[in-house]
């Protein structure tokens, strides 16, 4: 089983996100880094399918020198190599581009990705990888399951859940469900030690996107809440009815 | 210029977050000059609906396609059109077929795009990011541009006008259906979260999963649908599919009513777009009341059913 997880490194969820440079563009400062979520739940759910089935986890990410911490992490985790294509990741099409040109002549029997990363929400790398390899791609997956040289996955639908059969190679987006919270690999001290000498390559970037982030804004703060006293809640909903008219 | 639609189906009806999209689309076309045709993928009742909405073609296509049936449809559609613009509703089946159509039209997308493009030439739209935190204002510079809505972002705007309706030309391909159906597992009876127009969604302060009776009736008797947040799914109280935030389900309904939730930064993210919001927390300290418009401070075990006969009174 040769697996190939997409890394991104995004804001940690509790950023308090604001913008430079007349709003062009997102303030790092003082911002801590983290494996996107949703990539943390595939990455382990790669350990698992690793541990009983036997391969190996190769990592990609497109990013810069600064994103190796994060990288590094996901080999104290269990990875077993690790390549960063140098490039500042601009939008999902040329990240896509990257990943698919790297991953096209390696014989990966699964791609793992995040259902979409926390930072830019396009959620379209999964499925650019897929159609660019021309493969199948399911996206969210909240459970994957390896039978020989073929996988049983579970997709959300509006309204409920679909069951789906492929052939392998698939490419599959996580999120939770994948592997439950409490599964989630937590890096151990040897792992750590193991990862510093894990292989990492840089190759250069060379695709290019279509699509560019110009300006980015904040929602409107919200005016002082309305407090209405708990032994009077036919307050509320009258308030509710009446001034909001959302009932 | 023609824009296409895509007018997802359930089992032969369309849904409110179909006919966002196509009023969407109707109000593009008008901004770049054009019309908007809508493609719809199997047998329909009421196809002619979408007119009300500002379509003023269907193309109708047969058989059932999966999400990369839908992109290789579309991509016959949009040849067969010439269309410049591709709108998507913001369903999971359209979130997978939309950036597969992106690849095979060499296409700019952007997704969870809350409003009309605040300018055709550059083409720039607004739309969420940093899980709600934030908003990107984004140029597509491709010929071909691709759109995905947030849901109950735009909005349902009718535009009655007539609608032609004809046979489409094309089909998913055996490398698309390769990807196979096995079952449905479906949630019965429930409102769907990311479309529902009134959500009711509780927390740890409920303080055991028996407890969640209450929060069932008031969701009933409001007919909204339920949430919760990311702990209580974490410990397994409530199904994963209910958790909303910043890593599990963006909702935008009109009301979102938050119980016994503290309010932290990555749920706020996940309800950032409500319309009106209501707090009910032990804890007047709790963050959650600063993103409130209404709030109520005391034990949701004693407010919730007297919220609950409280609006059955109003409603009956």
């Amino acid at each position: 089983m040769k697996i190939l997880v997409c890394i991104s490194s995004v804001p940690d969820t509790t950023t308090k996100i604001t913008f430079a440079a007349g709003n062009t563009k997102f303030n790092t400062a003082g911002v801590q880094y983290v494996i996107n979520p949703y990539d943390e739940f595939g990455l382990s759910r790669a350990m698992q399918l690793k541990e009983t089935l036997g391969g190996t986890i190769t990592t990609i990410t497109i990013g810069r020198a600064d994103t190796e911490p994060v990288i590094r992490k996901a080999l104290a985790i269990g990875a077993d190599d690790s390549v960063r294509v140098d490039a500042d990741p601009t939008d999902s099409f040329q990240v896509a581009s990257e990943i698919a040109a790297y991953a096209k002549d390696k014989a990966f029997d699964l791609i793992i990705t995040g259902r979409e990363s926390i930072d830019y929400n396009g959620g379209a790398v999964p499925g650019m990888v897929a159609e660019l390899l021309g493969i199948n791609s399911v996206s969210p997956c909240v459970k994957i399951d390896i039978n020989g040289t073929e996988a049983t996955m579970q997709t959300m639908i509006d309204g409920g859940k679909e069951v789906v059969k492929s052939a392998l190679p698939v490419v599959a987006a996580a999120q939770k469900g994948m592997v439950e919270e409490s599964e989630l690999r937590i890096p151990n001290m040897r792992g750590i030690m193991a990862a510093r000498t894990k292989p990492l390559t840089v190759i250069a970037g060379s695709a290019s996107g279509n699509t560019s982030a110009k300006t980015f804004d904040l929602p409107a703060p919200k005016a002082a809440c309305k407090m209405v006293s708990a032994d009077n809640v036919e307050e509320l909903v009258h308030l509710l009815h009446t001034e909001a008219k959302v009932i | 210029m023609s824009v296409l639609v895509f007018a997802e189906n359930w089992e032969g009806s369309f849904k409110k977050s179909t006919y966002e999209a196509v009023a969407y689309a109707s109000s593009l076309a008008a901004s770049v000059g054009g019309s908007a045709t809508a493609v719809v993928i199997g047998n329909v009742g009421d196809i002619n609906a979408l007119g009300k909405y500002g379509a003023t073609k269907a193309l109708q296509f047969d058989g059932d396609a999966n999400h990369q049936g839908v992109a290789s449809i579309l991509a016959q559609a949009a040849q067969a059109t010439g269309a410049k613009y591709i709108v998507f509703n913001g369903t999971w089946k359209a979130k997978g077929a939309a950036p597969r159509l992106a690849v095979k039209l060499n296409a700019s997308i952007a997704s969870e795009v809350v409003e009309l493009p605040s300018s055709t030439a550059p083409f720039v739209v607004k739309k969420k990011a940093f899980s709600g935190k934030a908003f990107a204002h984004v140029e597509l510079s491709a010929d071909v541009k691709i759109i995905v809505l947030s849901p109950n972002a735009y909005g349902v705007h009718e535009n009655a006008v007539s609608i032609a309706v004809e046979k489409g030309n094309g089909s998913a391909s055996d490398k698309d259906n390769s990807l196979q159906h096995v079952e449905f597992q479906k949630t019965a009876g429930k409102i769907n979260l990311t479309e529902a127009e009134l959500v009711v969604s509780a927390g740890r302060g409920m303080k055991d999963p028996s407890n969640w009776g209450m929060i069932e009736a008031l969701a009933e008797t409001l007919g909204a649908a339920t949430a919760c947040s990311k702990p209580v799914s974490d410990i397994g109280w409530r199904p994963h599919h209910e958790h909303v935030g910043q890593t599990g389900i963006a909702v935008a309904p009109n009301l979102y009513i938050a119980i016994g939730i503290s309010g932290a930064i990555q749920h706020l993210a996940g309800i950032s777009s409500s319309k009106k919001i209501v707090v009910i927390n032990t804890d007047p300290e709790a963050p959650f009341f600063k993103a409130a418009d209404y709030g109520i401070v005391g034990d949701a075990l004693q407010v919730i059913p007297k919220l609950t006969e409280a609006i059955k009174k109003l409603k009956s």
